[in-house]
Formats: C-alpha cells, sequence, structure tokens
C-alpha cells in the first residue's frame, strides 16, 4: 500500500471519529447580567505581527466569517461562525470568542466530564452548523482557536468576564406568546429573514441566515432553547438597533422562531423524540423539544 | 377540469399583457409617461440606464422592480424628496409605474465581482464597507447588501455601479431626514452614525474601487 493510500485512509477514519459527538452537553452557560457593563476590547487587526503567528491568525479569521465557503464539509447548513457570533466573534453580549476563550478547558458537571476549547468549537459545528465537526488536531481547529486565543489576548484565564455569552433576560410575568411573536416576526424581522424563515441569498450564498428549516441551526443547538435565542435578539437584533426589543417582544418571537422545526437531534435516542427529551432537553432552559404546540408535536426534524 | 381551449386562451391573455406591459415600461424609459410631465428616464438615467455619475443620478438597470416602485411610490407620498422625482413620479399612473420598474430591473448590467467578507480588512474604509464599527452601532455594508454591494432582495438595492456623488447624496439625504422610506428606519441610524469623511469613504469604496474591478 502506497503512503498516499495510507494518508487517505487516515483521512478517512478522521472522518468516522469526527462522527462521534465529542462534547454532548451543550447546555447552558451562566453569564453574568448585561447590566455589568463590559470593559474588554480586544486587540486591532493593525496590533497583528508580519509572522507565521499573524498568518494563522488571519487564516482563523477567515475560517470564521466565510465557514460555510471555506469548510464545506464541515458546515451542514447555511451558517458561519460569525452569525451568532457577530463583528467577527469581537462583541460583547454576542458571546465573543475572548470571554469564551479563557474558560477553557472547563469542568461540567452535567457529563462530568473537562471539556476543551476544541471540544467546545467541535459543539457548534455539530449542532448550530449542523455538519460534521473538524478533528481537533486539523489545521482548521488550529487556526480558529489561534484566532480565539488572539482575540483574547491579555484577558485574564479562567475569569468570568462581562460582555461574555448572551446575558439572560428575564421571561416576562405573562410569559411567551406565538401570536405575538409571530407579529414581531413580520414587522422586524421577515425583512431580512424572509416572511418563512428562510434567509436571502446572493449568487448561491446566504447573506442573510435562514432561521428554521434545513439550513438552519439543529434541536440540539444552544439556540433552539427559546430563553437563549431571546437573550441573542435581545442584546443583537435587528442588526444595528441591538436593545430596540422589548423584553417581552424578544421572548415571543424568539418562541415563535424555535417552534419552527429544523433538523434533527444528532445524539437522538435510538430514534425517540421522547427518550432524546428526557436525556438532552427537559432540563435544559425554556424549550419546546418532544412537545406538542397546538396539537403538533415538536423535534420531528427536516430530514436532513 | 378546466377545459383547454379555456387555459391556452388565458395563457394568451396573460401573454399579451405582458407584452403591452413590457412595451409600456419601454416606452415610459425612452419617451416617457402618457401625462407630458412624467419625463423619459432615459434622459437623465442614460440610454443604458446606468445613471449619470457626473450630476448624480443613479444607476438604475437591474435594481429590483419592487425597490424602484416603492421608490417611486414614496416620491409621491414625499418620505423621499427630490425636487425632480417628485412631481415626475405624481405624473406616472400607477400602471406605468409598475411596467417602467418592470423593464428597468431586466435591464442589463456590467459583470461585478463577489467580493467575499474573508480577509481582514486593510484600510478604514475597507473595514466600515466589509465589517462596520460596531463601537458606534454601524453594520458592515455588506452585511445587508451582499457581497460586494451587489444588492440583495427587493430592500437592500445594489450600491456597486453607483455614482459615489449619489451615494453621498442618499447618505446625507438619511441624516438631514429628506430621505426617510427606510424599511424599520435600517438606515437612518446607520447614517447618522457616520461622519462626513466616512460617507465619502465608503461611497467610493463601492463607486469606484469594486466599480472598477467590474468593468474590467
Amino acid at each position: 500500500m502506497t503512503r498516499f493510500m495510507l494518508t487517505l485512509l487516515a483521512l478517512g477514519m478522521g472522518n468516522a471519529q469526527a462522527a462521534q459527538i465529542v462534547m454532548e452537553d451543550q447546555s447552558q452557560l451562566k453569564v453574568l447580567p448585561a447590566s455589568a457593563a463590559a470593559a474588554f476590547s480586544p486587540p486591532a487587526e493593525s496590533e497583528l505581527p508580519d509572522n507565521a503567528f499573524g498568518k494563522m491568525v488571519r487564516e482563523g479569521h477567515a475560517l470564521f466569517v466565510d465557514t460555510r465557503r471555506l469548510m464545506p464539509n464541515n458546515v451542514g447548513n447555511g451558517l458561519n461562525c460569525s452569525n451568532c457570533h457577530l463583528d467577527q466573534g469581537r462583541m460583547a453580549n454576542s458571546a465573543p470568542l475572548w470571554g469564551a476563550y479563557p474558560m477553557y478547558p472547563a469542568y461540567r458537571k452535567k457529563n462530568d466530564k473537562v471539556n476543551t476549547f476544541a471540544e467546545r468549537i467541535q459543539g457548534c459545528f455539530q449542532f448550530s452548523m449542523n455538519g460534521k465537526p473538524p478533528a481537533a488536531d486539523s489545521p482548521e481547529m488550529t487556526a480558529l482557536s489561534v484566532y480565539a486565543y488572539w482575540l483574547a489576548s491579555k484577558a485574564p484565564i479562567g475569569v468570568e468576564m462581562p460582555g461574555r455569552g448572551y446575558p439572560d433576560v428575564p421571561q416576562p410575568a405573562q410569559g411567551y406568546d406565538f401570536g405575538r411573536g409571530e407579529q414581531v416576526y413580520k414587522d422586524q424581522c421577515a425583512v431580512c429573514h424572509g416572511s418563512h424563515g428562510e434567509g436571502q441569498s446572493v449568487a448561491n450564498d446566504y447573506v442573510m441566515p435562514p432561521l428554521w428549516g434545513k439550513d438552519s441551526y439543529n434541536w440540539g443547538a444552544g439556540m433552539h432553547r427559546i430563553n437563549t435565542a431571546t437573550s441573542f435578539i435581545k442584546h443583537n437584533m435587528p442588526l444595528g438597533k441591538p436593545g430596540s426589543l422589548s423584553d417581552q417582544q424578544a421572548w415571543d418571537v424568539a418562541a415563535y422562531i424555535n417552534k419552527h422545526e429544523r433538523p434533527q437531534d444528532p445524539r437522538l435516542i435510538e430514534g425517540s423524540i421522547e427518550k432524546t427529551r428526557l436525556k438532552f432537553h427537559a432540563n435544559d432552559g425554556v424549550n419546546l423539544y418532544g412537545q406538542k404546540v397546538e396539537g403538533v408535536l415538536i423535534g420531528q426534524g427536516t430530514g436532513k | 377540469m378546466i377545459p383547454l381551449d379555456r387555459i391556452l386562451v388565458s395563457g394568451a391573455l396573460l401573454l399579451s399583457l405582458q407584452i403591452a406591459q413590457a412595451t409600456e415600461g419601454r416606452t415610459v424609459f425612452t419617451q416617457g409617461g402618457q401625462n407630458p410631465a412624467a419625463m423619459a428616464c432615459i434622459g437623465c438615467h442614460g440610454a443604458d440606464g446606468m445613471g449619470m455619475a457626473a450630476a448624480g443620478f443613479p444607476r438604475l438597470a437591474g435594481l429590483p422592480a419592487g425597490y424602484l416602485s416603492k421608490q417611486l411610490a414614496d416620491f409621491r407620498s414625499g418620505s423621499r424628496k427630490n425636487p425632480i422625482m417628485e412631481p415626475l413620479a405624481k405624473a406616472l399612473s400607477d400602471s406605468e409605474i409598475q411596467s417602467v420598474s418592470a423593464a428597468l430591473a431586466a435591464m442589463p448590467t456590467p459583470k461585478t465581482p463577489v467580493v467575499r467578507r474573508q480577509q481582514m480588512a486593510s484600510s478604514p474604509d475597507e473595514k466600515l464597507a466589509l465589517y462596520g464599527d460596531w463601537s458606534r452601532g454601524i453594520p458592515g455594508c455588506v452585511q445587508c447588501h451582499g457581497p460586494g454591494g451587489l444588492g440583495v432582495g427587493e430592500h437592500f438595492p445594489p450600491l456597486v455601479h453607483q455614482p459615489a456623488s449619489y451615494l453621498v447624496a442618499q447618505l446625507n439625504a438619511w441624516r438631514d431626514g429628506t430621505r426617510s422610506n427606510d424599511t424599520n428606519q435600517l438606515m437612518v441610524g446607520v447614517a447618522k452614525a457616520l461622519n462626513d469623511e466616512e460617507v465619502k469613504a465608503v461611497a467610493d469604496y463601492f463607486a469606484n474601487r469594486i466599480g472598477q474591478e467590474g468593468t474590467q
């Protein structure tokens, strides 16, 4: 067997391993309230050194903002990293990379395991991008990690910094309402994301990401939680007008978006939505997976 | 079941309607509307509909029909102000607005390179165009107007191949309130956050840099 064949075989095995779910626990983090002002500012592009390190930071940045096109074997839907981590992973209250990187490796009680930063990124590919995660030692993973490390330059290690994650938005006393959410969606979101959550494309590439359906995040992604989507929306949407929706509007529209079907949770247990609900969704924030809404079972997936 | 002859008749009717609309649209473009006050587009926007950079008259060719008809309606209502276009839009009939918008949308446009958001920005104007300045709540232009400013759907018109003078005038119109017809006030906040130099820089970015690349 030639060396070339051996390399191919090794690549194939790498893919088989990548298909396993290394970071099963996608439950939410504790984050500081939005009232705590984010003081951290990541370094400017002009501060990048002109050497191999700087080059790799640039490579990681390119993967981060143009993920779908540069990593077609790893992204299974219409999303890029920068769709959920605004301003190239720099923005406070938009799950910035500088807030995440210094928190790993992290012990998570839920799966009683220490997860590395690479495993966390693999989770993003598996769930938020409904794809096949790159191997922990792949050039892509290295570049993405180097980019995150650079953005976190001079940040303290293991300290929960203000601006990390998507700060919680308290659930209003009257809960959420799909009908009101639909109205908010029509008024505020459809102009970019389309009247059926399908996003908008130019030259065969999404410009505005799809929010539900086969090209959106799957039922295992953190964003499928209504509370997490609420937090993202409240602090980041509509683009350029963060904080313009009331807490009630953010909850209503997040619930409306997250009652729509999307790709199945890849952790699906024995083909059973109920078993999957019990193990992964029953105690994971506010979500609709495996529940009936208006007589329809939610979480059936989109067949992709 | 609908009889075949009826399908054929209604199909032929539809086709003749479409032909009539296309003819009307071309007529408005080259000769103007029924009302003499509805002057021909061609006079200011050029025979190819690509505008007249020296005078700041915009490109209309290849813009989405929905966007164009909305602008004409907004000139009528006054949510977009312009001394030439306001009386002109009022002189056009509803049918003429629909047909001229469709005719303009169908006109050919120069090829435009798809500029990806991939490289880090190498200059302040490129940074604004691609990534914006979020410390002041400014999204990158291409985040809504598409890669290279190609335009997205009927709400986010192309920026590429528009004269810089036109883009500057529009940004300033949002800043001073003479244009207020943007959906959900998405542009007004962005325009107000920019300073004079930045308005000029982003206009030049789309009009010159990318536009020239496209004509090569």
